[in-house]
């Protein structure tokens, strides 16, 4: 297969950790241009999966290509030049907390383009950070001063700060307020679309996945049970799908994406028909 | 070799202002040496030219941006892609200020920074002394409310802070009582009078080294270790955590740590004297013919008492002063991880700083009372 058409490349891979098998057999590909949702119950392995395919973790069997490299077999000196190609936001920011924002963006900047000089440098800095949607202000200050939701934003303009094609998100909506959360999907997907990004987002959120998401994986019985489109997964009858989907969360955020979409549908003067939801409510529960 | 961005002016046919037309990739990769150029280029235009671009990026973008604003030229040639990203700067840049991080030219910042220093000195002794203070009062709360006392706590710090330290400090000190007695062998020699080795040995280890060095290798195990407990734990909102709860970080983790070393300091001072003492009698026995028993028992007759009640009356004080050192420290903690190497370090160093200190006063005093 082609590097092209799947950025990510998953085949076989097993992780073990001392008699706890986490991943068994798991196989994955990640279109280009998408944006890919993993989601599973806490301790099936999603973040685990990730390190695995940034080449964090060395898994025990199996293949993982990335851009066409494979990571599993790569030395860390050898595959320096995917690293320039991803970026990765890690669950709290993982800001460097020595650095202000500003210089926290410029250290991927420095490491692989050196010759790029300090104005410019400060400059892709600055534009990265009001890029991710802080203010101007930011940029001088330290991760210690910035709240949680613009720690997050600070991590992803540091992770955007090579023009990456791989974007690792994840949990990016944890811990921020409903608005926060809203507002953070819309600049992923924004920027997804502006950067022709290939999104791989491990989220809980579940209007994160109807929202911004074109596909979804399912990570249960330490594999990637499913993927694709809430819909096709939906017409799935296995029990932790269906549960995750079809439970009290899951129904609120159908219905409210369904909403969403009416009334875009309304504003932009196409006319619905009969069917404005009305499920809403555990009276199938 | 990696392609790179390129770019030349080309003069309008009309007279006016020229265009600035760019070829090649314009892409994070590209772009180093072009923008030196570009940053060094006097001549003006008034339109900029993008239609020999391969690929471009957000770096391309803003640099096409960045120029088509400081020079009020208009961009033309961009395909559909280059649009998008040179709309998306445009909107982020736009009434957005340039903000830098203050900095102060050298010959005002190193006189400013010196003057931090000194400022951050003064209110550091006030803190420890204020330090000091709320540990004497919770130790006071304590004694009016003793049920709630840390025994565990205390007991688990006497065991880090003590019982496992025997094997270094053990060690430590019978080689310094082998450098003692070797070295004092050597010029006891010249006079014949090696036979008050045992005098040098005896009076040296108990008055002086034992506990100096015990509380200096207590400072670099112990008081490090506070210091960074307690400093991670800041960070991690832990002793915050513990404030809401209703438990006193003072009660609950600085006590144990000063009591503990407090209490293990005068039997480590012994144990490393007596260490030391054997580690003399050792040495004496192989080079010098003094029986190693005969040594021993020399050692009653020629100590007096005293030399043992100095030892173990600065111990105590050395120890309050390296677990007050690391736990001030460690508490003092916040920001971020740099912070807990840095006041790590300050702990160490102020801890063994003062230990030598005091020592200097205590030897002067104990003179002076009559304990020579």
């Amino acid at each position: 297969m082609s590097e092209g058409e799947f950025p990510i490349r998953v085949r076989g891979v097993r992780n073990v950790f001392g008699s706890h098998v986490i991943h068994d057999g798991l196989d994955l590909d990640v279109r280009k241009g998408e944006i890919l949702g993993v989601v599973g119950g806490s301790g099936t392995g999603k973040s685990v999966l990730m390190r695995t395919i940034i080449g964090l973790q060395i898994p025990d069997a199996g293949e993982v290509e990335v851009l066409g490299d494979t990571i599993t077999d790569a030395r860390d000196d050898a595959d320096i030049d995917i690293r320039s190609r991803w970026g990765v936001l890690f669950q709290g920011g993982a800001l460097f907390s020595t650095l202000t924002v500003a210089e926290n963006v410029e250290v991927p900047l420095r490491e692989f383009f050196p010759e790029i000089t300090d104005e410019l440098r400060h400059e892709i800095a600055r534009y990265k950070v009001l890029l991710s949607g802080l203010p101007a202000e930011a940029t001088a200050k330290y991760p210690s001063e910035l709240s949680g939701g613009m720690k997050k934003r600070a991590g992803l303009a540091r992770a955007l700060a090579l023009d990456p094609e791989l974007l690792f998100l994840d949990e990016p909506t944890a811990g921020l307020d409903p608005i926060g959360a809203a507002a953070f999907d819309q600049l992923i997907l924004n920027l997804q679309q502006t950067l022709d990004l290939t999104v791989f987002l491990i989220t809980h959120d579940l209007d994160t996945l109807y929202e911004i998401c074109d596909r979804v994986a399912v990570i249960a019985d330490r594999k990637v049970i499913a993927v694709g489109t809430i819909p096709e997964l939906l017409a799935l009858d296995h029990p932790w799908i269906q549960e995750y989907f079809n439970g009290p969360r899951g129904r609120a955020a159908q219905d409210s994406q369904v909403r969403h979409d009416a009334v875009k549908a309304q504003i932009s003067g196409e006319t619905i028909s009969n069917d404005t939801p009305s499920r809403a409510g555990p009276d199938e529960a | 070799m990696r392609e790179l961005t390129d770019f030349n002016l080309v003069p309008a046919d009309n007279g006016g202002a020229a265009t600035l037309a760019f070829s090649g990739p314009m892409t994070v990769a590209s772009l180093g040496a072009a923008d030196t150029r570009l940053r060094n280029l006097s001549d003006s235009f008034n339109e900029i030219d993008i239609s020999g671009v391969t690929r471009i990026d957000t770096v391309g973008a803003w640099t096409v941006w960045r120029l088509s604003r400081d020079h009020d030229a208009k961009i033309t040639g961009c395909s559909d892609e280059a649009q998008k990203l040179v709309d998306a700067i445009s909107k982020a840049d736009s009434n957005a200020e340039d903000v830098r991080a203050p900095r102060l030219p050298l010959l005002t910042r190193v006189p400013a920074h010196v003057g931090e220093v000194m400022i951050d000195l003064g209110r550091g002794m006030l803190q420890v002394v204020g330090f000091l203070g709320q540990i004497i009062l919770s130790a006071g709360t304590l004694i009016r409310h003793p049920g709630r006392f840390r025994m565990k706590a205390l007991v688990h710090q006497m065991e880090l802070v003590g019982v496992n330290s025997l094997a270094i400090i053990g060690l430590m000190s019978f080689l310094v009582g082998i450098v003692i007695a070797q070295q004092g062998a050597v010029q006891l020699r010249q006079f014949g009078a090696e036979i008050y080795i045992v005098n040098l040995v005896g009076r040296l280890t108990l008055r002086e080294l034992g506990v100096l060095m015990t509380a200096i290798m207590v400072a670099g195990r112990s008081g490090s270790a506070f210091a960074a407990q307690l400093g991670t734990m800041k960070l991690t909102e832990e002793v915050d955590a513990m404030r809401t709860i209703g438990v006193s970080p003072m009660e609950s983790l600085v006590l144990p740590r000063i009591l503990a070393t407090m209490i293990m300091m005068p039997l480590l001072g012994f144990y490393s004297a007596f260490v030391g003492i054997v580690g003399g009698a050792f040495l004496s026995s192989i080079t010098l013919g003094i029986p190693f028993f005969t040594f021993l028992a020399r050692i009653q007759e020629v100590v007096p008492l005293h030399d043992v009640w100095v030892g173990v009356t600065k111990a105590p004080v050395f120890g309050l002063i390296v677990a007050l050192a690391g736990c001030y420290q460690g508490m003092q903690v916040k920001n971020n991880a740099e912070e807990v190497g840095a006041r790590t370090t300050a702990a160490v160093v102020m801890a063994i700083f003062t230990v030598i200190v005091l020592d200097a006063f205590f030897a002067v005093f104990f003179t002076n009372i009559g304990w020579g």
